[in-house]
């Protein structure tokens, strides 16, 4: 049983692109920037008191599950969505929803995905995929983050809807019972560009959104005189681990936002847009730049004061650039 | 970025290389595109690092098992990526149990059933679990 006419579409991200895949598939065609931004996926956030894996917990898009739903609202979308106590259940709930043609998209642990690269398979739990089929005993999964389509096994596919961590996906699967026949993707993008600006603007506490940026930017500072050179460059490589290594499209996700606002500009009509589309671009640069230093200073493994005191100031700036370009898009009145 | 700045910086490690990424960048005309990537120089240094700290930690700890300072668990639960609580959710045992469990004289008194499930959750047989590190 396959689900006839689905198409693998690579995108850089894996929930905004299972997202754009499975809304084609049901006829309403959708970019991946548009779906980032119409389900408000640009965030930061820096808790150094939740760690992840021995590092501080730093992130720069929403949480995990935000941009399929808020898409699906939005648009007026209708999903079916499950959870399960047992994989023996979702597997055959799998089964049941692929023999009624639909491609059915899951979050999974990245650990048990053997056809992704070995260097890139940690105990990562909220990565979306989709099944689009079953063909002898192997399924046929379509992983927006790689180039083609593949196939696992069941029992592989099991293990990873079943992974235990945080969080944890218990066999969480989505899929899209209709779609209506016009959608207004105006207002959709409005929303979704109000709630970006709330999230980045409005949270009063440190650890999240703008502010975090200004936190982690500070707390770099400090690495050299708080922590050994192994943890200092640790915890610097999970920074760009979370802007770059994971499919984020390139400056942990400010290029894919940016190639969302150039979208929704030529589609509403509006320069204001294009222009902010520009400004976010030349700031995702300053994005990339940081991490290319933060690497360098990584590779020396070298307790230079300087070199922290300098990306964090690098880090400032995008700090406030950002703070800047938020503010304006906060103002656009629709 | 612009796509001609898009870099293509493959890492042969751990079939990184196999995969290239979508990132996005402009064209001339300042338009965005999805463009493949191989993958670049400062985010390869940090998947290496990454890897570079499991390896030489796993290096560590088994050395303390072949000292008799640790159990087999404990350099197991590295070697599959694993923490003490991610490996207390798979035993369904409090992380208190399990690191008694990386003590090698408790460890060497660990009932069959215990031990066939350390070893079902690490993917490997009661006996690649008891004899590593003899």
């Amino acid at each position: 049983m396959i689900a006839s006419n689905y198409q693998h579409h690579q995108h850089a991200h894996c929930e905004s692109g299972v997202t754009a895949n499975l809304l084609n598939h049901k006829g309403l065609t959708i970019t991946e920037p548009l779906a980032f931004g119409i389900g408000a996926g640009l965030f930061f956030a820096h808790i150094p008191f939740v760690k992840v894996s021995g590092t501080p917990g730093t992130t720069f898009r929403t949480w995990p599950g935000a941009i399929f739903k808020r898409v699906a609202e939005r648009l007026n979308i209708q999903v079916h969505t499950e959870k399960f106590r047992s994989p023996q259940k979702a597997m055959d709930a799998l089964d049941k929803a692929l023999e009624a043609q639909n491609p059915v998209g899951m979050l999974s642990s990245v650990y048990y995905l053997p056809y992704l690269p070995e260097a890139f398979r940690f105990h990562f739990n909220a990565h979306n995929l989709i099944i689009y089929g079953k063909e002898g005993n192997q399924y046929l999964v379509s992983d927006p983050v790689i180039e083609d389509v593949a196939t696992i096994a069941p029992e592989d596919l099991a293990k990873a809807r079943f992974a235990k961590g945080t969080p944890e996906p218990r066999g969480f699967m989505y899929y899209i019972r209709s779609v209506p026949a016009k959608v207004d993707f105006e207002k959709a993008i409005q929303q979704g560009i109000k709630q970006t600006c709330f999230f980045m603007l409005s949270p009063p506490l440190p650890w999240f959104g703008n502010k975090a940026i200004f936190l982690l930017s500070r707390k770099i500072k400090d690495y050299p005189k708080k922590l050994s050179p192994r943890k200092s460059a640790l915890y610097l490589g999970n920074i760009i681990r979370m802007q770059e290594e994971i499919g984020t499209g390139g400056a942990g996700f400010r290029y894919l936002y940016a190639a969302f606002l150039q979208e929704a500009g030529a589609m509403l009509r509006r320069d204001d847009l294009q222009e902010l589309s520009s400004e976010l671009t030349l700031i995702g640069d300053d994005w990339r730049n940081f991490a290319y230093h933060a690497a360098r200073q990584m590779k020396a493994r070298q307790t230079d004061r300087v070199s922290y005191d300098d990306l964090s100031e690098l880090l400032r700036t995008c700090g406030e650039k950002e703070r800047d370009f938020f503010k304006k898009m906060e103002k656009l009145r629709f | 970025m612009e796509i001609n700045e898009v870099p293509q910086d493959s890492l042969d490690y751990k079939d990184r290389d196999k995969l290239k990424k979508l990132v996005y960048a402009v064209d001339k005309d300042g338009k965005y595109t999805g463009i493949g990537s191989v993958g670049w120089e400062a985010e390869n240094i940090a998947t290496r690092q990454a890897w570079d700290a499991i390896e030489e930690e796993l290096a560590e700890t088994e050395q303390k098992v072949k000292a008799g300072e640790l159990s087999p668990i404990a350099w197991f639960m590295q070697k599959k990526l694993m923490d003490i609580a991610l490996l207390a959710q798979y035993m369904d045992k409090w992380q208190w149990q399990v690191r008694r469990h990386m003590k090698p004289p408790v460890f060497a008194r660990l009932n069959p059933a215990t031990l066939e499930k350390y070893a079902a959750t690490f993917g490997i047989s009661v006996k690649e679990l008891t004899d590593f590190g003899k």
